[in-house]
């Protein structure tokens, strides 16, 4: 007997376009928070660098579905009434980027003082040095941790699942349900689908950082 | 500075030369101290480093700066360059205080936007190059003009390429400094610094990194530069030949002081201090 592939296809598809929505939308705003966190735990004020270092701290210790249950359960209580789709992305962004940030933060301070101190000896402004001098040198050393890092966030997507937002790995819950004796091949399907999506990742960050890099 | 022997000496020229730390017989002819440093100290928190230099440098004076190693040779340029902040004492750069300024009357310390005006009459080479990897040659020359002095592509351009033919790189433009040589990776870095026009120019043990066979390119190059004339040096090195071909005038530096200064010939085939004496004996 053959599995009814064509049938579950369209279901998989929305799943599918759900997920990368709530993936792309999350790693937009990990990305921000990243850089914002990433460079602030940098700055030369102690509030801005307090407050990026709480952030980090506070968000890398929690757990993903619960800060999802917090966002999407919780915040009506506080007025504050979020789509799923937005306390997916929220809740995913704000997790995701305190690593980002850890990233950012390691790679920036990684560019060797030299590289500063030849930005000064040149008169360039602490803005110029930043950006022109220190940042496309890190930016460099972020692409494969940030790489992988998207990949992370692309799994963790599926966690979606659980304040049922129709994402690909609620589509295939139903599936499930509805075509219990092929659940193997359902579940092989979804894995094969998260692998193929990641792939893509993996083939951007690669990409990318030929491209950066072609001074080394 | 300065030795008990000198200090005597120090005191007597101060009064009679109007402040003037340098014996009238080293002095150039004319023109006012395009740098001076005064009773200088700079300690890293407990370890005192410099003791209390007097230094004035004049426009257009080649000085070469000798002494052993961790003497603080390099914390002394690495202050005139505004990467290290003296513990104590003045720095004036054409008559004004490097690390401090006057708000509302009062000496505070220097901001961002004062030391930014006062660098601009400072450049520096450092040992290890540090050449923006992810730049071309040209990139590397033109970043500072275009984004400090606001000059245009063209005109940044056309005078980048005037140093690195200068300094014998006018082939290399579109290369990245990965693809360069250590001798000339440093000869990019000296143009990168000369573009900026300062007044006054650190050398720090520029030819230290580099494989023997590769020094001499770089301190012709330095050589050359020397005889255009308008920009001070000053000369941190090891190359005792180099010092004594170049400089207008040597100081010797030990232990966070200067112990002895005079021109080449007099620091090299007369040394009056034992320190001194000691020490060239090993480049012997
Ligand atoms: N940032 C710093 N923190 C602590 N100590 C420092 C620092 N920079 C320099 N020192 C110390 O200050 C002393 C003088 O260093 P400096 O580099 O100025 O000497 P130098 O004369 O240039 O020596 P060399 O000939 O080896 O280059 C050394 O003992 C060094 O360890
Ligand atoms: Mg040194």
């Amino acid at each position: 007997m053959n599995a009814p592939w064509l049938d579950w296809l369209p279901m998989l598809l929305d799943g599918t376009l759900i997920t990368i929505q709530v993936a792309l939308l999350s790693a937009v705003v990990s990305i921000v928070l990243s850089a914002l966190a990433g460079l602030g735990s940098l700055s030369r004020y102690a509030v801005v660098r307090l407050i990026s270092r709480a952030y980090v701290e506070l968000f890398r210790a929690c757990s993903l579905l619960v800060l999802l249950f917090w966002v999407y359960f919780a915040l009506p209580f506080l007025q504050i009434e979020l789509s799923k789709l937005m306390a997916g992305v929220l809740a995913i962004g704000l997790n995701i980027g305190a690593y980002g940030a850890e990233i950012v933060r390691s790679s920036v301070s990684a560019v060797s003082g030299g590289q500063r101190e030849a930005g000064i000896a040149l008169n360039l402004s602490g803005t110029q040095r930043m950006l022109r001098v220190i940042l496309p040198q890190a930016a460099v050393r972020m692409v494969p941790p940030f790489g992988n890092l998207m990949i992370e966030l692309l799994k963790s997507t599926s966690l979606v699942y659980f304040i049922t937002l129709s994402d690909l790995t609620y589509e295939a819950m139903v599936l499930r349900n509805n075509y219990y004796v092929w659940t193997p091949y359902i579940f092989g399907l979804l894995l094969l689908i998260y692998f193929l999506i990641s792939s893509c990742i993996s083939l951007v960050s690669r990409l990318l950082e030929r491209r950066l890099a072609v001074w080394r | 500075m300065i030795t008990q022997i000198e200090k005597q000496w120090y005191d007597e020229s101060a009064e009679n030369e109007a402040g003037h730390a340098l014996s009238p017989s080293l002095r150039p002819a004319g023109g006012k101290p395009i740098v001076r440093f005064r009773s200088v100290r700079k300690s890293f928190g407990e370890l005192p480093v410099l003791k209390g230099i007097d230094l004035d440098i004049y426009p257009g004076e080649k000085i070469a700066l000798i002494g052993p190693s961790g003497s603080g040779k390099t914390t002394l340029g690495r202050m005139l360059m505004t990467l290290e902040e003296p513990t104590a004492g003045t720095i004036l750069i054409d008559g004004e205080p490097l690390w401090a300024m006057e708000k509302n009357g009062k000496p505070v310390r220097a901001n961002e936007k004062h030391l930014q005006k006062m660098r601009g009459k400072v450049g520096m080479v450092f040992q290890h190059f540090h050449l923006f990897p992810h730049m071309s040659v040209l990139k590397n020359v033109t970043l500072a003009p275009r984004s400090v002095l606001k000059l245009s592509k063209e005109e940044a351009e056309e005078l980048a390429v005037a140093m690195l033919r200068k300094v014998g790189l006018e082939d290399k433009l579109h290369v990245y400094p990965s693809q360069l040589s250590g001798g000339q990776k440093q000869r990019v870095a000296i143009a990168r610094a000369l573009v900026m026009q300062p007044k006054i120019m650190v050398f720090d043990e520029v030819t230290s990194a580099l494989d023997p066979e590769l020094v001499g390119e770089v301190l012709s190059v330095i050589k050359e530069i020397a005889k255009e004339g308008q920009m001070a040096m000053l000369l941190i090195t090891h190359e005792m030949e180099f010092a004594r071909e170049v400089a207008d005038r040597v100081i010797f530096g030990a232990e966070g002081l200067i112990v002895e200064e005079g021109k080449p010939e007099q620091i090299f085939t007369n040394p009056r201090s034992e320190r001194l004496q000691a020490f060239l004996q090993r480049f012997l």
